[in-house]
């Protein structure tokens, strides 16, 4: 199984992407949890690296064996959206599973997992090593799950504005909005870097922050598993209200 | 996938939470200040070329209820045309679908803060002030329900408005209210809050349909009785208790003898001196009482109150005795009591020198 590529737009026929992989349709449900996948690896990796403290190739192998088991199991079966978000339900999946294999040692051996999710935990590390990591390991796997939504809504972002012929804006807004605050440029400088005027930065500025909003919306769509979760996390988080 | 650090998605979360103004004549400046429903921001109106404030419902306030409750807000202060009430310029639907308005952008400080530097007989002229905004809005059968320190602005030239209207509630308007009684309260009529049920049509008088029209401002719901809404602290009995069919102009007594309570604290906490004076406690305590018949019966009538005792006058919330009496007769009047004590003194000097 391989993860949705970054900012390809998950073609939902339902509204919920969980709806679409506890669905009867093999396409669908195998789409739906590439999207699943692909939203959710990272914070799984990592939230399994902090919470209990395994080593990094006991890590990826569990989170293979997770992903695998996700679709090979129909976990997402017993998932019920009015009981609680779809990020809370694969935290307690995540729990279980590892005290089930720690108690049964039943461990699989490495690369043994029936699916193979190819995944960059090289650069789960990285990011595992540059990030701070203060408060509770499910407190860290919230933080993560917002982190990964965004980066993915950049992804879309970037994939859109490519295929729209805008990649200045896209290039613009990723040195304003992306960069490092200290170095953050001005305005004045980012015309004269990108060979525009400065009304430009303004207005390349507020068509990528209004399509980045958009990606987020979609992408929060992929990582929510019920309108409702969806309503209120873009309310909550993103402060829209969204459509 | 580009990793984002933790600065970068506090940012991206912030920007997410800016308002989306596209679209609109506006562009968001800076963020002035959290509200109870929603932030408010400095824009530029970029046709008229001035600043304005705009204020959005918050993210996770945008509910239907909320929205409708932000636009009848927006529906009241275009209503309530006073020099001391913020003036509405615009409102609607963003292209986020949040519910905004646009008001002037009033340069100021909350009353707290700017009530510090002053002396007390200046800080009971500006509570003066504020009476004034308010009793027009009683006269238009609007009660505030939120007034504090923090929803009142004083402005670089002293002037005074009161903010926030998000939690007013409309009265039926009759006769008395004019005449500074308070009004009956026999029907509940509209609430800018909202929660289930239907509201009924609504009559108001015609000195109010003058300025309020029912149809527009009805909202589709009221406040269900037992909802608390209010700033603890400034909340009269019934407004704490939930009783939202007491509530009338009273309730906004009540706050307001907070609010000149908390003007009477002398900035170093000192108990001493005038801002002790038994008739300023008496002016608060009536205007604080639990029982609403108790109050004043408008704003109007404290407000006169505090004037009466700036002029050296009786003050209805409190019988003085004698000696009290005479200490504020001869208070107020201590050039001519000099004088007379002069006189008299002269004519003992007189009859004495004269017997000699």
């Amino acid at each position: 199984m391989t993860p949705t590529p970054q900012g390809d737009a998950f073609p939902l026929t339902r509204h919920s992407v969980v709806a679409a992989a506890q669905g009867r349709d093999p396409e669908e449900r195998s789409r739906a949890m590439d999207a699943i996948t692909n939203s959710y690896w990272r914070p799984v990796y990592k939230y399994v690296r902090l919470r209990w403290h395994v080593e990094r190739e006991d890590a990826e192998d569990f989170t293979q064996d997770f992903f695998s088991r996700l679709l090979e199991k129909d976990f997402l079966a017993s998932y019920d959206p009015a009981k609680g978000k779809l990020r809370t339900f694969l935290r307690t999946c995540i729990d279980r599973l590892f005290m089930n294999q720690l108690r049964d040692s039943h461990r699989q051996k490495r690369g043994e997992a029936a699916v193979h999710v190819s995944l960059d935990f090289e650069e789960a590390e990285h990011e595992l090593a540059a990030s701070t990591q203060n408060g509770s390991a499910e407190g860290y796997f919230e933080k993560e799950w917002v982190r990964t939504l965004f980066a993915l809504a950049v992804e879309r972002l970037r994939v859109q504005c490519q295929s729209a012929g805008k990649t200045t804006q896209f290039a613009v807004f990723e040195r304003y909005d992306l960069g490092d605050k200290d170095s953050r440029p001005s305005y004045a400088a980012l015309a004269e870097e990108f060979h525009i005027a400065a009304t430009d930065v303004t207005n390349y500025l507020a068509f990528a922050r209004r399509e980045f909003r958009r990606c987020v919306l979609a992408q929060l769509r992929d990582m929510t598993g019920s309108d409702e979760e969806f309503q209120r996390e873009a309310r909550s988080l993103l402060g829209v209200e969204a459509k | 996938m580009k990793f984002l650090p933790d600065q970068v998605v506090a940012r991206l979360q912030t920007e997410m939470q800016t308002p989306d103004l596209s679209g609109t004549r506006y562009r968001a400046l800076e963020l002035l200040g959290h509200g109870g429903m929603g932030t408010v921001w400095l824009a530029q109106d970029s046709i008229l070329q001035r600043p304005v404030a705009l204020k959005v419902l918050a993210a996770e306030n945008s509910s239907a209820d909320l929205a409708a409750r932000l636009m009848q807000e927006a529906m009241v202060l275009a209503r309530l045309e006073h020099p001391g009430i913020v003036p509405v310029h615009d409102a609607g639907t963003l292209a986020d679908g949040r519910t905004f308005y646009c008001m002037k952008h009033v340069e100021g400080q909350t009353l707290d803060l700017y009530a510090r530097k002053l002396p007390l007989r200046e800080r009971l002229r500006l509570f003066q002030r504020i009476a004034e905004p308010l009793a027009f809005a009683h006269s238009r059968g609007i009660i505030h329900r939120d007034l504090k320190p923090a929803n009142v602005m004083v402005g670089p030239f002293g002037e005074v408005l009161i903010m926030d209207w998000g939690l007013a509630k409309i009265m039926p308007v009759v006769a008395s209210s004019a005449t500074g009684q308070a009004p009956q309260h026999a029907i509940e009529t509209d609430e800018l809050s909202s929660s289930a049920t239907k509201a009924p049509a609504h009559e108001f008088t015609r000195a109010a349909q003058d300025s309020l029209s029912s149809e527009a401002l009805a909202p589709e719901n009221t406040t269900a009785h037992g909802t608390v809404l209010g700033t603890p602290g400034y909340m009269a009995p019934e407004q704490k208790r939930g009783e939202v069919n007491l509530i009338d102009q009273r309730t906004d007594i009540f706050a307001m003898g907070s609010i000149l309570q908390s003007l009477l604290q002398e900035p170093s906490g000192s108990p001493e001196g005038e801002s002790y004076s038994r008739p300023l406690r008496a002016i608060c305590a009536k205007a604080m009482s639990a029982e609403m018949s108790a109050r004043y019966a408008s704003v109007q009538e404290l407000a006169a109150d505090v004037g009466r005792y700036l002029d050296g006058l009786p003050v209805s919330a409190y019988r003085e005795n004698i000696f009290e009496r005479t200490a504020r007769l001869v208070s107020r009047n201590r050039v001519a009591v000099v004088l007379v004590l002069a006189y008299l003194f002269m004519r003992l000097l007189f009859i004495l020198f004269s017997r000699r």
